[in-house]
Order: C-alpha cells, then sequence, then structure tokens
C-alpha cells in the first residue's frame, strides 16, 4: 500500500482495525533489517507523502512530509549553508542497501544521531513537532513549528525513536542550524582505548569545544587505532580551539591532520561500519563514557572489533560474545545494548532493545497501548521474540 | 482572575485528620503541616493571582517516603499536588483543597559531580543556580538559566521545561537532562535515562519532562554540565523602528551566527528599565537589541565584528560592544531588571509567554499596540529575539474596578494572537492553570486526548496534579475507549504483549 495523502493514511489504518490486522511503515528501507522479519503484517510505503511544506532558513525550522528524501533535505539545507544539527547517517550501507533511500519519517522513527549528537543533542533534541495517524486511525498533532514551545506534552520527543510503534508520522517539523564554515579533522594514534577516553573526555570538558569525538579501535581504520576530534565554526574560532587542542597534549604526542577525503572516508564507515568484520553480529551499546574501555576490555575477543563514539558514551561492537553475557554486563555499568546487526535467526530469538525492568517494561506497555490499543502497529519486528506471537 | 478547579472531593474532606496521621506515620510527625497559619505560605506559586489552600503540607526526604505518600494517597483516592520551590508562573503547583501538597524542599542535596563524563546527579529540591556553583571549580556548569534560578529548583525546572536567556543556543531543560528517578501515583519507582546518552525503548524521559507534575514525582536529576566558555561579550545595539531590528535578528541568524543570547526591548520597556537602573540605554531608540557572544577570545572578537556589520546594515542608531565584564553585565542589568521596572510604572503586571515565528514579529507587535488601545492598557515588551519567544507585560491597576479583568483578557487576545500566527501559547512557562483554558486554540480534541491519555498511563486515577495543563478533566476509561470503524468492535485473535 502507498498511501499519497495522511487522510488515506488514516482510511489505512481504520481498515487494518476493523479488519485486525497489522501494519508496518516503511519509508526507503535502509533500517528495515534492523529487528526480526515482520510476516505477520501488510506493508505501508509512506513515501508517496513528499516535499518540503515550509523551510525559512532564518526561522531555523523545517516542515516536510513524512516520506520525503533526506538526502533532498540535506541539499535543501546545504543550499542556505544549514544543516540538521544531529547530524544523521544514512545507514543503508552497513545493511548491503545503497545509501540515499532514507525518508525524514525514517529518520525521526528511528532517532539515531551521528557524532555531533555529543554536544548538540540527538535527532529527539531537534524535532519541534509531528502530524501523525495513531493506532486509533486518528490524525492528530504534537508540539508546535517554533523553536521555543512547551505547551502540552512533548509528544515530539516520545514518538522520536519509537520505530513506528506508536504512530505514523505524517509531517515532522525540525528545527535546522547555521552548517559551520570551516571544518578540521585532527587524530592521535596507537592510543588504548582507556586513554582515548581519558583524552576525548579532557577535550569535551575543555573550551576546545569539539564536535565529535571518537576512537578507532586497532584493526578497524587503520592497523593501530585512530583518536579523531573534529572542530568547527568561523575560521578564527578554529584556528584558536585547534591552539587549544595543541595545549592539551602530552609532549610527545603529535596531531595528524586528516585530508578533506580520509575524512570523509571516516564518516563513511561511520555509516556502513565496513570497517567492523561482517562475520559476526553487531552491538550499539549505549553507555556511561567512562564504562565504555573496560566494558571493551570484558566482551570482545582478540579478533573482534569495536569503535566507539561521543568520547565513549556509543560504542559499536563486533563480537561472537554471548548476548546474554553482553546484555548483564551492559546493564551492570547503567547501559543498554541493542542488536544492530546479525542474521535472521538470532534477530528473531532476540529482542532488538535492550529489555527494560518489569516496573519500566509495564509503564512503556502502558503508554504504547494508548496509542495503539488494539496492537495494530505491533508487529513480530520488536516482539522480543517469536514466542511472543 | 477566577479559573476552574476540579471540584473538592467531599469524602476526602471529610477524612481530613486520618490524612494527617497517615502522613505522620508515612514520613514524621514534624514533616507534615496541617495548621492554617504554617501552610499560608504555600497557598500560591509565583502566579500570585491565585490563591488556595492544600488539605495539608507534607515535606518528605526520601524518595522512599514520596512513593509511600503517593502508595496510600493512590490507594485511597486522594489528589496530590508536586511542589519544587514554587516559582511558577502558570501557577503549576497551585494547591487543590482536597489534594496533599507534596513539597520537595529538602531534596537539597547534590549527590556527585563527575567530571569526567560532564554530568551531575542532584536530587530534585536542589536551586539551579547551586548545581552551576557546585561545578565552577571544576571549570563546569549547568547551562539552562530562567530568570529565578537562585531560587528555582531542578525538580520544577524538569516539571516545566524551562528555559532561559541562553536557551537559543544551549538548549532548554529538556536538552540538559540526562535522566530522573521518578515516582508514579502508584508509588513505583522507576529511573528514566541515566548516564548514557539515552536509553533502550520508548523515550519517556523525554514526555516527562516538561509535563507540569502530572505524570510522577521526580526526586533525582542527573544533568549534563557544559565546559564554561572562555570568554563572553556583548553588543548593545539601537534601533529606530522595531522592524529594523527584527531585520537584524534574522540577518544574524542567516549570517550562521547563533548568539548565546538574543535579547530585544521596545520603546516603553527601554524607557522602565532606564529609568529603574541607569544603564545607559538609547532613549530615542524604538528597539533595542542586546547580543550576547561566547567562546574563545578569537571567535567572540570575530562575531562582535560581524555583528556590528549587520546592525549597521540594518540602520542601527547606537551600536556598543562590551570591553570589560563590567560593561558586559551593565548591558544586562536593564533587561535583567525589566520586570521590576515596569512595576515602577504601574501598581500591577501580567507577564505573558507566547512564541511566534519571528518574521511576524513587527507585525504581532503592532497589533498588541492596537489590543493595548482597545484595552486601555499599556504594554511593555520584551523579547527573547533569537527563538521568537515573547514576553508582553500588560500594566494595570488590580485596585480599579474591572482592570484585573480586562488585563486577563487582554493577554488572551494575545496567546490567541500567537496561534494565529502560527505560534504557542507558552514558550517556557508552561500552561499550569493560566494558559489551560486556552489549549484548544491550538490543539483539536484528538490532538488533546492523545496527550491525556498519556497521562492515563502514568495516573490512571488521574490523582496527581489533576486540572492543570488540560481543560477538561476526562475520565481515563472515556478516554481510552476504541472507535473501530466500520463495524469490527475488536481483534479477539490478536495477542496482546
Amino acid at each position: 500500500m502507498r498511501p499519497c495523502d495522511e487522510n488515506e493514511v488514516v482510511e489505512i489504518v481504520r481498515a487494518a482495525m476493523a479488519q485486525s490486522r497489522r501494519l508496518q511503515w516503511c519509508g526507503g528501507g535502509s533500517k528495515r533489517d534492523i529487528g526480526a522479519a515482520e510476516e505477520d503484517s501488510a506493508l505501508v510505503d509512506l513515501r508517496g507523502l513528499q516535499g518540503i511544506i515550509d523551510y525559512d532558513p532564518s526561522e531555523l525550522v523545517l516542515t516536510v512530509r513524512a516520506g520525503t528524501p533526506w538526502a533532498e533535505i540535506e541539499r535543501a539545507l546545504a543550499a542556505e549553508r544549514q544543516m540538521l544539527a544531529c547530524e544523521p547517517l544514512d545507514v543503508a550501507g552497513c545493511f548491503g542497501r545503497s545509501p540515499g533511500e532514507m525518508t525524514m519519517g525514517g529518520l525521526v522513527a528511528s532517532g539515531l544521531s551521528g557524532p555531533r549528537r555529543v554536544v548538540a543533542g540527538s535527532v529527539r533534541d531537534h524535532v519541534l513537532g509531528f502530524r501523525a495517524v495513531s493506532g486509533r486511525g486518528e490524525l492528530f498533532v504534537g508540539g508546535g513549528k517554533v523553536v521555543k514551545n512547551v505547551t502540552g506534552y512533548d509528544l515530539p520527543k516520545l514518538l522520536t525513536g519509537s520505530w513506528g510503534r506508536l504512530a505514523a508520522l505524517t509531517e515532522v517539523t525540525l528545527k535546522v542550524l547555521p552548517a559551520p564554515e570551516t571544518v578540521c579533522v585532527v587524530a592521535l594514534q596507537g592510543l588504548e582505548a582507556a586513554q582515548a577516553w581519558q583524552f576525548l573526555a579532557r577535550v569535551l570538558g575543555s573550551s576546545v569545544g569539539a564536535t565529535a569525538a571518537l576512537h578507532f579501535g586497532p584493526g578497524t581504520a587503520r592497523a593501530e587505532s585512530l583518536t579523531v576530534i573534529r572542530l568547527e565554526g568561523f575560521e578564527p574560532s578554529v584556528a584558536a580551539r585547534l591552539q587549544g587542542l595543541h595545549g592539551l597534549l602530552a609532549p610527545h604526542q603529535a596531531l595528524l591532520t586528516l585530508s578533506d577525503s580520509q575524512r570523509s572516508a571516516l564518516w563513511a564507515s561511520l555509516a556502513s561500519l565496513d570497517v567492523l568484520p561482517r562475520d559476526r553480529p553487531i552491538w550499539r551499546l549505549s553507555v556511561p563514557a567512562r564504562r565504555c574501555s573496560q566494558l571493551l576490555a570484558e566482551l570482545a575477543a582478540g579478533d573482534d572489533r569495536w569503535l566507539f563514539d561521543w568520547g565513549g558514551a556509543l560504542c559499536w561492537l563486533a563480537s561472537h560474545v554471548e548476548p546474554e553475557r553482553l546484555r548483564d554486563a551492559v546493564a551492570a555499568v547503567g547501559g543498554h545494548a541493542m542488536l544492530w546487526r546479525a542474521d535472521a535467526p538470532l534477530r528473531r530469538r532476540l529482542p532488538t532493545f535492550h529489555p527494560l525492568s518489569a516496573a519500566l517494561g509495564a509503564l512503556e506497555e502502558r503508554v504504547r497501548s494508548q496509542f495503539d490499543p488494539l496492537g495494530v502497529f505491533a508487529t513480530s519486528r520488536f516482539a522480543g521474540s517469536v514466542d511472543a506471537h | 482572575m477566577t479559573v476552574l478547579l476540579p471540584e473538592a472531593d467531599a469524602t476526602v474532606l471529610a477524612r481530613r485528620a486520618e490524612v494527617v496521621a497517615v502522613l505522620r506515620r508515612l514520613v514524621s510527625a514534624d514533616a507534615v503541616i496541617d495548621d492554617v497559619a504554617r501552610m499560608r505560605p504555600y497557598e500560591s506559586d509565583a502566579l500570585t493571582a491565585y490563591r488556595q489552600l492544600p488539605l495539608v503540607v507534607v515535606l518528605p526526604e526520601t524518595t522512599l517516603q514520596v512513593a509511600a505518600v503517593l502508595r496510600w494517597c493512590h490507594e485511597n483516592g486522594v489528589r496530590v499536588v508536586p511542589r519544587g520551590a514554587g516559582t511558577s508562573l502558570s501557577g503549576g503547583a497551585l494547591p487543590l483543597g482536597d489534594a496533599v501538597l507534596l513539597v520537595l524542599s529538602k531534596f537539597s542535596r547534590i549527590l556527585e559531580i563527575d567530571i569526567e563524563d560532564r554530568l551531575a546527579v542532584v536530587q530534585s529540591g536542589v536551586a539551579n543556580l547551586a548545581i552551576s556553583a557546585a561545578a565552577e571549580p571544576h571549570g563546569l556548569y549547568y547551562a539552562p538559566d530562567p530568570s529565578s534560578q537562585i531560587a528555582c529548583s531542578i525538580g520544577g525546572n524538569v516539571a516545566e521545561n524551562s528555559g532561559g536567556v541562553h536557551c537559543l543556543k544551549y538548549g532548554l531543560t529538556t536538552h540538559n537532562v540526562l535522566g530522573v528517578r521518578l515516582v508514579t501515583m502508584e508509588g513505583e519507582i522507576v529511573d528514566l535515562g541515566g548516564r548514557a546518552f539515552d536509553s533502550s525503548g520508548l523515550d519517556l524521559l523525554g514526555v516527562v519532562v516538561g509535563s507540569e507534575g502530572l505524570l510522577g514525582v521526580v526526586t533525582e536529576v542527573t544533568v549534563r554540565l557544559l565546559p564554561k566558555p572562555e570568554s563572553v561579550r556583548a553588543l548593545l545595539i539601537g534601533f529606530p523602528t522595531v522592524d529594523d531590528a527584527a531585520r537584524c535578528v534574522a540577518d544574524v541568524i542567516a549570517g550562521g551566527i547563533i548568539p548565546a543570547g538574543m535579547e530585544m526591548m521596545d520603546r516603553p520597556a527601554i524607557h522602565a528599565a532606564e529609568a529603574f537602573v541607569q544603564a545607559g540605554y538609547p532613549l530615542d531608540a524604538e528597539a533595542l537589541l542586546i547580543v550576547e557572544v561566547d567562546g574563545p577570545p578569537a571567535e567572540c572578537d570575530h562575531l562582535v565584528a560581524e555583528i556590528e556589520q549587520l546592525a549597521m546594515r540594518n540602520a542601527a542608531e547606537s551600536c556598543r560592544s562590551s570591553s570589560s565584564e563590567a560593561e558586559r553585565l551593565r548591558f544586562w542589568a536593564g533587561r535583567k531588571a525589566a520586570f521590576p521596572a515596569v512595576s515602577r510604572i504601574a501598581p500591577d503586571y501580567y507577564c505573558m509567554d507566547g512564541t511566534i515565528p519571528r518574521r511576524r514579529l513587527p507585525e504581532v507587535l503592532q497589533r498588541i499596540r492596537a489590543l493595548s488601545e482597545h484595552y486601555g492598557l499599556g504594554v511593555a515588551n520584551v523579547f527573547h529575539a533569537g527563538d521568537g519567544n515573547l514576553h508582553p507585560l500588560i500594566l494595570y491597576d488590580a485596585n480599579q474596578p474591572g482592570q484585573l479583568e480586562a488585563a486577563e483578557e487582554f493577554g488572551n487576545d494575545i496567546l490567541r494572537l500567537c496561534v494565529e500566527v502560527g505560534g504557542v501559547l507558552t514558550g517556557e512557562h508552561g500552561v499550569g492553570i493560566e494558559k489551560r483554558d486556552l489549549m484548544p486554540e491550538m490543539f483539536s480534541t484528538d490532538d488533546l486526548a492523545h496527550q491525556e491519555r498519556v497521562k492515563c498511563a502514568f495516573d490512571p486515577k488521574q490523582l496527581l496534579n489533576p486540572g492543570k495543563v488540560f481543560p477538561t478533566l476526562h475520565r481515563c476509561a472515556e478516554l481510552g475507549r476504541v472507535h473501530v470503524h466500520g463495524g469490527v468492535v475488536r481483534f479477539p485473535e490478536l495477542p496482546r504483549f
């Protein structure tokens, strides 16, 4: 099914309610291989809802239909020297698909942010409002179309990253920001994971104002580890920040300056994770940054590979480690582990998202069922395991 | 001013002595206040036009005590109103006559500052400014800075999603909170978020922040800390018309500059502030901009030069940039004293808080002036220009018959105007009781029902802070009804998760 406007989306949901059918939402399909296969539901392609509704660069606000490709928006923003500050990553390449298909609805529904998230906030921090159809077959709006708004509950945050489990987004309003005039990416080679965390923590805690702080483990980007820092802004500002960064180095340390092509290659690998081995599952660990290196030491076997972003608060680990052991270790330090890429049987067996505590799980289920009481959107994708059906 | 609050439950009023005795047992004898004289200070928050004595006041000091109080109240159908420091400008903490007022001021400890991971774990009664003070020795601070920051509590900031003059660059409370410990009305203790950047499952933290105390009681908050900027400079720019100032603001942002703060004042506000603090404001200007930039000194110098150029291009008649910290603070002195300054030119003022798309500013200010003439009441405008958050101060005299009602009607007209031009009812003060009845201006019945059902998930009996935010107190059973179109009532074969 491919609705062309939000009224058709309403009709599709109402029909599914009446016919006891389940629906799965789809945009460009870049993240379709996350979660279990959905054989129990009808596919609704939202790419018929296309186009920019309003974009006034000096207001810093963009309103767009959910099926519009991110690539198109990225170009429209670049033409005005603006950006989405959360730095969305098109992860299609990670799943063997072609990049460029990700839609704005998918971007918001997954809520996945890139390296700038460490200082600029996540997708949820830049979603100002939406129009959507809930599992009650009702069109509703949340939030507003201005950058500062506290009127009513912040439903835009609740819908961002909800992976289509509460409602089908038909229109989103986002806050945009000026793109930096100058970008400079520098790196240190050969740091151990713990040293890298410590160094990045010093950088992020200083007035250097790094807008990316990541670390590629040994055997990923290069044979040696690579600790990467990005500085952005007006030219005099980047020069001053770079000088400040030099002041944080130990006497024997030297910064490598990465060329534009080296930088693009590194950023592409953050989205595609092509620097990690393909023969084992990839986990996305969200953890307190100070725990990252210790966790990797505990969990990663000799030929496993990993990298971390957000100063250590986000680790990508490719490993055959036993899933339950991994999740227990991550939970013990106050983090959570999402199964990112795995073969179909593992995705059927394991819940994609880290299971919640009983009390929190019950609360989440009550919130979910208020939006979708009949379970029209409760497909097998995130059900936890096939046994739940 | 009058506002309809939920009808007091007579059976609860009749059980008052029992409620008091139970609270003394669950918390402690000296943590319960039940005599009228000592309850009096709690009868309103900073929206003082509304006053109501609570059933009883309780001041717990542990999360377990909060859970015990809420669990008992839930089981016994007793309403609860949470309160932090009581600085809400929208009546969010206004008591109800049949409700326990749960005051969190004893939650006053800073539990941890994590320097490397740049976060602080604090109890919810800690004052906003106290967090920055504790982080200061490490070169860090907590960014959101509501004007009441010396007094307002971080728990209240979480409830209201408070802003401040620097939120243009650094965001509101919601952008700076990593986690909360929340006690639900049923007495369940849950941690939403934490020390990691995001959490598994739905973003319940995102919806709790700004929920105005309707979804749960927050006892602990984990906040992000930022490195203090190396230097800060401000510009003071006078314009012959509001249009020129508005165009300058748009040009600054179109020029790729996001200042740390960008404030505008109109002529009446400039004159009131200047008479009060002699900040050196240009009295011939129709609009005044204060623009603040922060960062490495080289960046500040660069930005100040850029902004000066943009100001001149937009017909600025005066433009000064601060060359010392004392001068920067003097630029701000008038803006920061705008509210007390206005209260010297009129016996009372009523502060509004709508947000508009900035491009509509000249038109909106013109229509506010027309409304001012219509109601015969003066108005001074201070304005977070960068993000379009308007604070018209309506001048009136409560001792003149009818003026208070006229001020209220004037205010409602301004907020309707904000919505009409594509804006919203409140940018940072919250809905509370003040703007509750205007919610249908912005949201349809279905929109509101989707919000109210979130309340039902957290508090199905609607016992926590009822009567705030939503114009009608619907029963959850009524909101939960599913309307299936096409005749089929349920899907019996669908599994429930």
